[in-house]
């Protein structure tokens, strides 16, 4: 596929296809039953609660307890999705999801929306940068940040199928669609250009602006190799290995801290296999604050510009 | 009619069980172990159905989770006992490539157990979802978890129980170990419970009462709790059982809660606990 084919067909938020494809995988799979932790509305779960009422569990503000709940519908082979912010869906609940869920081996997909900076006015409280750190540190969870509605919704539908704890991370903002409807693989990378110079690896609200960086880095002449990598974890090393070693220089680009996120990730792999210059595109160990979506990514460093200018550091370093 | 004698035997072979456990290793908590043994008997030899060859899903059959995972060599006895696995497996208990890790978990595939516990107060929520996924089924089979009073301590446990009466669970029943002790001290010294009938009692429960170590009050607050069904409501079984039960010197205070007996003390214990069904 070349860059310039790669366009916005219209915007709709993450939550929106992650609504949309618990709608449809619960008409598939009648083991799929859903919790919330009072957030029904921001987690876009009505058309599900309407079809299926006695398959949804509202567990009030009590995310501990939905944690472990899920984990016992999961025992008897249900397929648990929870929903509430990405905060109270990992760092409030931490042990629950260590111990009833991962370690027990539990097949329950915990579902984050509001993840990162894009939450926009509630602030710092609520816009957690540390969540992806935090869940693919546990041993055997699989870790999503899927990029726009059609990849969530993929995703989200993908995740039933897929037999084991999960974390699936997706956002408030009305954002660009740009991903094909449809097929979804869990663990595998999507190449979206192939190029020479440059590998810019991209995960969630990050891979538009990914796309956008990588189309003026063609028009000055670069060529770019850009990888929508929607699983954090397992990560895709075959096909990082495969385009770093033709380009020599990579960017990772997430909204997320630098430490525990997608980058340190990829840096871990590149150091044991193949050592190149990386540089980050991320938050540098900070909090957020209040603002709108696209004034935080500015102010923090996770713009168009900020690709750009990490994409130019890092080939000044081949 | 149950056979009460025969359980109690039964109750016997597990503490020899426990202390045994408990000193191979060195490690370990003896005390609530043996003050939970007649209740786990009672469960697995007599109240429960349940089917040792074990499928984590359970389907029509009664479910029991341990919340207070510290007191695994009881519950480790008494699975072995009841056939989920070789009585000779106790001997592997907390050592290295054993199936009986020092907190229960279902990570090394031990038949009998569906959650890992240990980090205190996440049973009984998982009872729940239990609970629920048996209603949704139209299964009527009973969901029991035990809890220790301490643990209560844990806020997630009061979660749990609003949540439980709101969803009108009477397929649930909560057993709380009342031993009034943990590991720093009584309850009282440590964090007060207060009156915790009453507490359950305005969190929506029906409250009942045992003797947790007399076999036959047990059968009795059990054919109670059966009676519940239908009502609407979660019960809990507020247990009064005594830290250590069975082996005089860990009887009365908190001490014997994580501390393994040494040669002498085992012989001491094992004295007071004839052997019934033969040691493993």
């Amino acid at each position: 596929m070349a860059l310039k084919d790669i366009v916005s067909t219209g915007k709709k938020s993450t939550r929106d296809g992650f609504g949309a494809g618990l709608h449809e995988v619960g008409k598939k799979n009648k083991n799929v039953v859903a919790l919330c932790a009072d957030l029904v509305g921001s987690l876009k779960m009505q058309a599900f609660i309407k079809e299926n009422p006695e398959r949804f569990f509202q567990v009030g503000i009590a995310e501990a307890n939905m944690m472990g709940i899920a984990a016992g519908l999961a025992t008897t082979g249900k397929i648990p999705y929870t929903g509430t912010f990405a905060n109270f869906s990992t760092g409030r609940v931490y042990d629950q999801i260590r111990q009833s869920i991962a370690y027990s081996d539990k097949n329950v997909k915990i579902c984050a929306s509001h993840a990162g900076l894009t939450l926009g006015e509630d602030g710092a409280t609520h816009q957690i940068l540390e969540d992806i750190g935090m869940m693919k540190m546990l041993p055997g969870m699989t870790v999503i940040n899927p990029c726009d509605y059609n990849q969530t919704k993929a995703a989200t539908i993908a995740l039933a199928d897929h037999h084991g704890p999960a974390y699936l991370r997706f956002g408030r903002p009305g954002w660009p669609i740009f991903m094909p409807e449809g097929e979804f693989e869990i663990g595998k990378a999507i190449v979206m250009s192939e190029g020479t110079d440059v590998t810019i690896i991209a995960t969630g609200h990050l891979v538009w602006k990914a796309v956008e960086a990588a189309k003026e880095l063609e028009a000055e002449g670069l060529s770019v190799e850009l990888i929508n990598i929607h699983t954090i974890k397992p990560l895709d090393e075959e096909a990082i290995l495969k385009s770093v070693k033709k380009t020599g220089a990579v960017v990772t680009c997430e909204e997320h801290n630098y430490l525990g996120g997608l980058g340190e990730s990829v840096a871990g792999l590149l150091a044991r296999k193949q050592p190149t210059p990386q540089e980050f595109v991320a938050t540098d160990d900070t909090f957020g604050e209040s603002g709108t979506a696209d004034q935080l990514l500015e102010k923090y460093g996770l713009g168009t510009k900020d690709v750009v200018a990490k994409a130019k550091a890092v080939l000044a370093r081949k | 009619m149950a056979d009460i004698k025969k359980l109690n035997r039964i109750a016997t072979q597990v503490r020899r069980d426990i202390v045994r456990q408990v000193h191979a290793c060195q490690s370990g908590h003896p005390g609530g172990s043996l003050g939970c043994a007649d209740v786990l008997v009672a469960l697995y030899f007599e109240v429960m159905k349940h089917d040792t060859s074990f499928k984590m899903e359970g389907h029509g059959e009664d479910i029991f989770y341990l919340s207070n995972g510290h007191i695994s060599p009881v519950f480790y006895s008494v699975l072995a006992r009841s056939g989920y696995f070789p009585v000779e497996e106790l001997a592997t208990f907390r050592q290295l490539n054993s199936r009986l890790q020092g907190h229960p978990t279902t990570h090394e595939g031990l038949p009998g157990v569906r959650i890992a516990s240990g980090s205190l107060g996440q049973g009984t929520s998982v009872a729940i979802g239990t609970a629920l996924s048996k209603r949704l089924e139209k299964d009527d089979r009973t969901v029991y978890v035990l809890t220790g009073d301490g643990e209560l301590q844990e806020g997630q446990n009061w979660e749990a129980f609003m949540s439980a009466a709101h969803y009108k669970l009477d397929n649930l029943v909560v057993i709380v170990d009342r031993n009034y002790v943990q590991i720093d001290g009584t309850n009282e010294e440590v964090m007060d419970l207060g009156d915790l009938k009453a507490k359950f009692r305005s969190f929506g429960f029906t409250v009942l009462g045992m003797k947790g170590n007399n076999m036959r009050s047990i059968l009795t607050s059990f054919e109670k709790a059966k009676d519940e069904r239908g009502k609407g409501k979660p019960v809990v079984i507020i247990m009064d059982t005594k830290m250590g039960y069975g082996v005089d010197f860990m009887m009365d205070g908190h001490k014997w809660h994580g501390v393994a007996p040494n040669d002498a003390q085992l012989e001491s214990a094992l004295s007071q606990l004839k052997e019934t069904l033969g040691d493993y």
